[in-house]
């Protein structure tokens, strides 16, 4: 099949599926509702108990799930592209450590003064997502050859490490209540109960995915080599430091909502791959709505399991990638 | 005036400050020439070729092509006229063989312009040339090493390059693959009328493969000229400090360069 349609078909199918998937997310939970009435415009809202627990109590949730799911899948593209290697996602390479770090930051200074203002917490999370990249870029330009799988896995260890220190002597330093709080938070938690912090999240990862679009076939080709992407007219230098770039945007958007969520990276766009093969073309936009989906899903598992528990999102997304992550160390190399 | 070809004025190129790889080279390839960058490991051979191929810019001196600086030419302009083979391929990811060579036509296209059935033409007639079209639909990490090295040539092909360079491209194959590269990259020149430049270490290669040879000695030109006249025992020994015997295979009329001993042959410790 010529790849026109295949890239119609990717989008139209994962498409179709995510939009699926968001829409029967939210008839699901402690109380059950029905999809008719929800959408059933002779009830007026207000006397709509379906419509209400639809739109108001879990729709910002599976909206936030959606949002977190599809940055970091398509970051996880980006970075394995780049870095030439499919073991490398935001969660692994410590990125999403130094975003939750900044956000972390960001919420603690801010409480005792509530001088900077709600958005600060984005900002500073994008800023710690970018100066982990920048760590990683940083350790792949001074070994030329790139990372090998030992390397950016090792270094993906220390970055975490370091961050996760950091981030508990900022917990160290706050007062006991907020802990709690931002523990759950730390876990990856999608308790997100209304629309502005959806508000505040659409701007950067809308920026960044503006910045993917025009990048897959230049990531087809640094997939390759910087040497080959370079003789093909792919101006190397500046089509890194533009996917770099909008993988931390993304990332730090996507943290800074929903905390930093493990292994959607590097499960989706692997099970991508198995279908649509690895084509970026087709990779980037299946990964971003099959993200979608996946954490939904996974956010939808965690609000109903223990009912009325809620599991923080993050724990069944490590439950499903850790072993997955494995799995895949053991068949590549 | 404006020369038809390549050439490489004076150039200079460090990667680290203060360690220069190359120290004023210059170098001449005419169009349809066939040629190789010959010269011992380290001496800045693969530097001189991504000179050559504007993947790198010189610290000084300059690289022209048809008389042109590289320089002031855009990237898609250069690509459409130059393809540069890598040593070896190895990919993180499945592609499959006809990816690989469609994405040859990438400075063909626009920003969003997805290849059309010409481009997919031309990268079926760029694996035809090498004798990998029946791979198409395979993954390209299936396939043998010199499989691999002829389906990467038919990605630079598709560029429908004037100019292929190729930094060591048997360095890490087989004898028979080594054999199946030259008879593809003499045909490419005869039959295309595509202009080669080759870098390598081996004599043998170069003495089989190229019209002419750049003789390459810790970053400078130590002489250039056709091939004959610069497989001399004297030139060699400088370069790689080792005595040979150059013969004429009987069977092949093909010259060969046979190392006899090192250059003040010091007993094994």
């Amino acid at each position: 099949m010529r790849i026109g349609r295949r890239m119609a078909v990717t989008w139209l199918l994962f498409g179709a599926a995510a939009a699926l998937v968001c829409l029967v997310a939210p008839l699901m939970g402690s109380t059950s509702i029905n999809l008719w009435r929800v959408f059933d415009s002779s009830i007026p809202f207000a006397d709509n108990a379906d419509a209400q627990i639809f739109f108001v109590a879990r729709l910002p949730r599976v909206l936030a799930g959606a949002l977190v799911g599809s940055a970091l899948a398509a970051s996880g593209v980006v970075l394995q592209a780049l870095l030439r290697n499919p073991l490398a996602t935001p969660f692994t390479l410590g990125v999403s450590a130094g975003a939750a770090l900044g956000a972390m930051l960001a919420l603690t200074l801010d409480m005792p003064s509530g001088i900077v203002g709600f958005s600060a917490v984005p900002i500073a999370s994008f800023a710690g997502s970018l100066g982990a990249v920048a760590i990683v870029y940083g350790l792949a330009r001074a070994r030329r050859s790139g990372l090998s799988t030992n390397v950016l896995l090792l270094a993906g260890v220390t970055l975490n490490s370091f961050f996760s220190a950091l981030i508990l002597f900022v917990q160290f330093l706050s007062d006991f209540t907020q802990t709690f709080r931002t523990v759950r938070w730390l876990m990856g938690d999608l308790d997100v109960s209304s629309y502005a912090p959806l508000l505040a999240a659409v701007p950067p990862i809308a920026l960044s995915f503006g910045a993917f679009a025009v990048l897959p076939r230049r990531m087809n080709l640094l997939s390759i080599s910087d040497e080959s992407a370079a003789s093909r007219g792919v101006d190397v230098h500046r089509t890194q430091r533009l996917a770099f770039l909008s993988a931390s945007l993304a990332t730090g958007a996507a943290v800074s909502l929903g905390g930093p969520v493990g292994f959607i990276g590097i499960v989706v766009p692997h099970l991508i791959r198995l279908i649509v093969g690895a084509d970026h073309r087709l990779v980037l936009p299946a990964s971003a709505f099959g993200g979608a989906a996946f954490l939904v899903a996974c956010d939808t598992v965690s609000r109903t399991a223990l009912a009325p528990l809620e599991v923080p999102v993050g724990v069944v997304t490590a439950i499903i990638g850790g072993p997955f992550f494995l799995w895949l160390l053991i068949r590549n190399r | 005036m404006t020369e038809k070809g390549l050439a490489a004025d004076g150039v200079s190129f460090a990667y680290t400050v203060g360690q220069p790889v190359l120290s004023s080279a210059s170098a001449r390839i005419a169009r349809g020439g066939l040629v190789g960058i010959l010269g011992p490991n380290g001496s800045g051979k693969t530097t001189l070729l991504r000179l050559l191929g504007g993947l790198l810019s010189p610290a000084a001196g300059r690289v022209t092509l048809d008389g042109t600086d590289l320089r002031t030419l855009s990237r898609a302009i250069v690509a459409r006229r130059m393809a540069m083979v890598p040593q070896e391929t190895q990919l993180a990811f499945e592609y499959t063989v006809i990816e690989m060579a469609v994405m040859g036509r990438y400075p063909h296209l626009g920003a969003f312009e997805i290849e059309g059935p010409e481009d997919l033409e031309i990268a079926r007639d760029a694996l035809r040339a090498t004798g990998t079209l029946h791979l198409e639909s395979r993954l390209f990490n299936t396939l043998s090493g010199g499989e691999k090295q002829r389906v990467v040539i038919a990605g630079a092909l598709a560029q429908r390059p004037d100019i292929l360079l190729l930094d060591e491209p048997t360095a890490s194959l087989d004898l028979a693959y080594q054999l199946e590269i030259r008879s593809i990259l003499r045909t490419l020149n005869a039959e295309r009328q595509l202009t080669i430049v080759v870098s390598t270490h081996d004599l043998n290669l170069a003495a089989s493969l190229c019209r002419e040879l750049i003789l390459l000695d810790r970053g400078r030109v130590l002489a250039a000229g056709p091939t004959q006249s610069m497989l001399e025992p004297a030139l060699i020994r400088t370069l790689y400090g080792v005595d040979v015997d150059i013969t004429t295979n009987a069977r092949t009329g093909q010259v060969i360069v046979v190392p006899v001993a090192r250059e003040a042959e010091s007993p094994q410790p």
